[in-house]
């Protein structure tokens, strides 16, 4: 066993304080980069447990409009990867405690190339990866040399994930699962809360590691019944739509940008939190 | 990655068509790079795939329809008066654009949808780019009884609205995309969103050999009676193999189903044929994902594409729809780098000319698509001698085209 792992050390803790963990997904360079910034560095405080960070992507096939948009808005303002590296940098100096994951797909990574990705990420203080289009099947690309590396890499169950591949899914997996709560792409549809916990039941007799649920859950209401059942409860497309409706006429950041998006956070962070 | 390499090396050793391994890779190409939502069905359609082809009672299902449905075999004709004019060597064009519905695209829907309705599913999703795969799927939805929706970009959508209505008349619902450039790169995205939110009764049918595993090679092998019924039919006219074949390539069936079935044959010379647009000097003006793009990771498969150097996918430009693609098959990617077959890039300007000659020549309107291989063979041919046998495949016909090549033109109609 590699050591606790900061994420691991968050499940941990949360665990011991009896409630689940606020995943909050922002795009890096959503809607420029310094707004970006202030959202990311602003989100601890506002009571993100742990953070999902989007490396933008063209062409994001497992995402719906919200988070399509979001990456067209940084990658318009000529975001790079080079400069969500800076952001996690900005991040890790800011706040040495909060688990960081980055989240996107794979062809940016193999382009960066991969190794010099993995070893930047690592530098700059991230802490695990998800990479959508990287099945189980595909572990040699990045899974193996990620994990020797000391990065958790996460892997993403639906409700697709049939009897014979929870195996498959959970090994080489680490820090957490993340549960996809609807078949379907992000942001477009309402988990069933009753199905979702019934699904995370039959996990967790696979695994003890924390799961976490996302894809689709919008309100402080929803998160509040997922949690019931999960570790984890990851908001995305609320955020980066709050990102969205903050925007000027030109599409430019507002006053209320950081403020909205940090207000969404801190909402849903205290139906979290026990009474 | 060594290992990889030497992998490929090993198997080009023996044949070019052994093809992929059960991980889906051509050498380095292709494999199932797809999310977790989606890995059981892929894994279910290759299964399935791999059992009906198997079966005789499915092949001989297909049979029928290529011969009663389709019009198949499609002829091997001699190009006498484009072959005197070039002066070299003897042009056949493989007719593929006189099948029902007007391109080979029909072959591989015949095949897949004959599979989905195997498989029990209840729904076809399809991407398009100049509609001929849309039109091919519609025409099969609507003989087989299942609802379909044809997912296709904005742009194309506008500029082939002859397709989109015969779409519609034949009961497809059109959804028109516009995410990114709106071209076929977005409708095969959104095909995919659409896959992973209705995984339980849809079946996608991607119109050509790319994709996830096990995509690439069964359209291929769908695709492949265009290459086995040139072997026979040149067999009955000249009593010998071809010597040469071109073929264009936007995602690369129809050049993968001529090709496939004369890998293994060392006497015959391959040309692929790439959308060159405005040159492949000009950033982001062309289409030849081979001649002017590297390798990386999109649409579930690792081939050539076109991206920038933070990986981010361009749009390309051509004057073909069904050309305006990316990326390319796999098994391109791969043949590119064991230097088996060559690929090469026409410009939209050359195609057009190409477009009229053959018009003016032969009395046949090809596809802007093979007017892309037609201007090559215009240049490879006269440096080749007379007994050379040249096939190009004509692989769509061009009643498409005619409103897209007046406005190129400046004529009114």
């Amino acid at each position: 066993m590699i050591s606790a792992s900061r994420i691991d050390q968050r499940f941990a803790a949360l665990k011991a304080e009896g409630r689940s963990a606020l995943v909050t997904f922002v795009t890096a360079g959503d809607p420029d980069y310094a707004t970006s910034e202030k959202i990311l560095l602003g989100l601890p405080a506002a009571g993100a447990d742990l953070i999902e960070l989007g490396m933008p992507f063209s062409d994001p096939m497992a995402d719906g409009p919200a988070v399509q948009a979001s990456s067209l808005r940084a990658l318009q303002q000529g975001h790079t990867m080079r400069k969500t590296f800076e952001l996690v940098r900005a991040f890790r100096t800011h706040d040495p405690r909060t688990p960081l994951v980055l989240f996107g797909y794979y062809n940016p990574v193999y382009i960066y190339p991969r190794e010099a990705f993995l070893d930047e990420a690592k530098a700059a203080g991230a802490d695990g990866l998800i990479i959508v289009d990287l099945p189980p099947e595909a572990d040699d690309e990045l899974c193996l040399p990620a994990i020797a590396r000391g990065l958790n890499f996460i892997r993403l169950a639906t409700p697709t994930t049939d009897e014979a591949r929870p195996g498959a899914v959970l090994a080489n997996t680490s820090g957490f699962l993340y549960y996809v709560s609807i078949t379907g792409v992000t942001g477009t549809a309402t988990p069933d809360v009753a199905a979702v916990h019934h699904h995370v039941t039959r996990i967790k007799k696979a695994t003890r590691l924390p799961i976490a649920v996302g894809f689709g859950v919008r309100t402080p209401e929803q998160a509040n019944a997922i949690a019931a059942g999960a570790d984890g409860v990851v908001v995305g497309s609320a955020l980066v739509n709050a990102v969205k409706d903050s925007l000027g006429p030109t599409g430019e950041s507002t006053g209320k940008t950081v403020s909205d998006v940090l207000d969404l956070v801190k909402s849903l962070s205290q139906a979290l939190r026990p009474a | 990655m060594a290992s990889e390499k030497k992998k490929s090396q090993e198997a080009m050793l023996n044949t070019y068509r052994a093809g992929p391994n059960e991980q889906g890779f051509f050498g380095i190409f292709g494999g199932r790079f797809v999310a977790e939502t989606l890995m059981p069905l892929i894994l279910e359609l290759g299964r399935a795939y791999e059992e009906a082809k198997a079966d005789p009672a499915f092949q001989s299902a297909l049979d029928t329809l290529h011969a009663h449905y389709a019009g198949r075999p499609s002829p091997l004709y001699f190009a006498e008066r484009l072959t005197r004019h070039l002066g070299g060597a003897k042009v056949y064009f493989k007719r593929d654009e006189l099948n029902h519905t007007g391109s080979h695209k029909i072959n591989n829907c015949l095949g897949q949808i004959l599979l989905a309705k195997r498989m029990g599913k209840k729904r076809i999703i399809a991407e398009t780019g100049a509609g001929q795969h849309g039109v091919a799927v519609a025409t099969v939805c609507a003989k087989f009884e299942m609802p379909c929706t044809i997912f296709m970009g904005a742009v194309d959508v506008e500029r082939q609205k002859p397709n989109v209505f015969r779409m519609k008349l034949l009961g497809a619902k059109v959804n028109a995309v516009t995410s990114g450039a709106q071209t076929l790169k977005d409708a095969m995205n959104e095909a995919l969103r659409d896959w992973v939110a209705n995984v339980r009764d849809t079946y996608y049918i991607i119109g050509t050999a790319a994709g996830p595993a096990p995509y690439p090679a069964m359209v291929r092998d769908f695709q492949s009676i265009i290459g086995r019924e040139v072997r026979e039919q040149m067999q009955t006219a000249e009593g010998r193999l071809p010597d040469t074949l071109v073929a264009c390539i936007g995602g690369g069936s129809n050049a993968i189903g001529l090709f496939h079935p004369f890998l293994d044959e060392e006497s015959v010379a391959i040309y692929g044929v790439e959308a060159g647009g405005h040159g492949l000097d000009v950033p982001d003006g062309h289409c030849a994902s081979l001649s002017g793009g590297r390798p990386g990771v999109l649409h579930g498969n690792r081939t050539y594409l076109l991206q920038n150097a933070d990986g981010q996918i361009l749009e390309g430009h051509s004057i073909s729809a069904g050309l305006d693609y990316p990326g390319v098959g796999p098994e391109h990617s791969w043949l590119k780098e064991a230097g088996r077959v060559s690929y090469v890039a026409i410009t939209d300007k050359e195609a057009l000319e190409a477009f009229q000659l053959c018009t003016r020549l032969e009395g046949i309107i090809p596809a802007l698509e093979p007017a892309h291989a037609l201007s090559f063979v215009t240049k490879l041919a006269p440096t080749l001698p007379k007994d050379n046998l040249l096939v190009m495949n004509m692989c769509g016909r061009g009643d498409k085209d005619i409103f897209a090549v007046a406005q190129h033109l400046g004529m009114q109609m």
